[in-house]
């Protein structure tokens, strides 16, 4: 297979994937991948970060400038390569263990003061590389390797987190739905400041067999009726919401100014200071 | 010309995303564990199974398969 997209962008001598059959990071990264494609975005001036965990494998499958980081320190180091060079389009690929749990300081000062990063979450309810420990975001009463009777710990809710502590850029989407994640992921790579896209996915080798949840094809088949989209979600009471997940904008906004902005401002009057 | 389903067997892993989500039922997993298009004729180029492809195992091509 010669020139298509996937020869474009993705290193051909590392396929195929180390990922399981069905998970949803293979998804998320072709969403990304045909986003950049379809925004003829320069790849010179593209950087991803990543973090540790099976979907911060991503970076080594892309043709990009990819740096593969400690465990949760992806947004602090993709912060210091922003800062360093702001021209550069910044794309931190996370887990939800990666960026909610270990990194969770990380991201919420990203938020706080609106770097122009843009995070993307594969959220797949566990920690799949090391086999299956329940994360911040393992829904109530579902089994992992580490909560046999059921996870009695509520989960975070990614979007509300990252809303609160002032992303100006919120959207959630579900690997059921591509090319609305490709459209998210346009959105989120034009926006000027901290955007956050949280990518809901299956692990259906860990946590789906857990859970009985059936194979890759049952798991992906049961989105289909849990995916509310912000609009719909807003006539529905909160008990119909309960199981739902929803997908769409929840955040876009641009009432606060990027931090790289507000540091250049300040070095330009530290140095009129100084002249006079 | 309407551009119908390729798979690279390769890259495939079997996980069946696309069997479940093919609109004409026309893709199935093979007796090596790999999905193999049964009428291909039969295909509306949806791009569903493409995009839904944890492995970019799936692409577009013309009628003798070429891309």
């Amino acid at each position: 297979m010669k020139n298509n997209i996937y020869d474009k962008y993705l290193v051909e001598e590392k396929m195929p994937t180390m990922w399981c059959p069905g998970c949803g990071n293979g998804i998320v990264l072709q969403s990304i991948i045909r986003a950049i494609d379809e925004m003829d975005l320069d790849p010179e001036k593209i950087v991803f970060v990543s973090g540790i965990g099976c979907s911060s494998r991503a970076v080594n499958y892309l043709k990009f400038d990819c740096m593969h980081t400690n465990h949760g320190r992806a947004i602090a180091f993709a912060t210091g390569i922003k800062m360093a060079n702001p021209e550069l389009k910044v794309i931190v690929l996370t887990g939800d263990g990666d960026c909610a749990s270990i990194g969770g300081n990380h991201l919420i000062h990203a938020c706080r003061r609106n770097i122009d990063l843009t995070v993307i979450c594969m959220n797949n309810s566990n920690y799949g590389m090391t086999g299956g420990q329940y994360s911040p975001t393992t829904p109530l009463n579902s089994f992992t390797k580490t909560s046999v009777y059921g996870s009695y710990e509520p989960p975070f809710d990614l979007c509300d987190l990252t809303k609160s502590a002032g992303a100006t850029y919120v959207a959630r989407c579900a690997t059921y739905l591509p090319v609305q994640m490709k459209d998210i992921i346009k959105k989120a790579l034009n926006h000027h400041g901290l955007s956050f896209v949280d990518c809901a996915s299956d692990c259906p080798s860990l946590y789906g067999r857990l859970n009985r949840l059936g194979d890759a094809g049952e798991m992906m088949l049961r989105w289909k009726d849990r995916l509310v989209s912000v609009t719909q979600s807003q006539k529905m009471s909160e008990e119909e919401l309960k199981d739902k997940v929803i997908w769409g904008e929840f955040v876009n906004k641009s009432d606060r100014m990027e931090y790289t902005d507000i540091y250049k401002e300040n070095i330009r009057r530290a140095k009129e200071a100084a002249h006079e | 010309m309407k551009l119908k389903v390729v798979i690279d067997r390769k890259m495939c892993k079997g996980c069946g995303i696309c069997v479940v989500l093919c609109p004409k039922k026309i893709l199935k997993i093979d007796e090596e564990g790999k999905a193999s298009v049964t009428e291909r004729q039969e295909c509306i180029g949806c791009r569903q199974c493409e995009f839904h492809c944890p492995d970019f195992a799936i692409l577009m091509g013309d009628d003798d398969g070429q891309l």
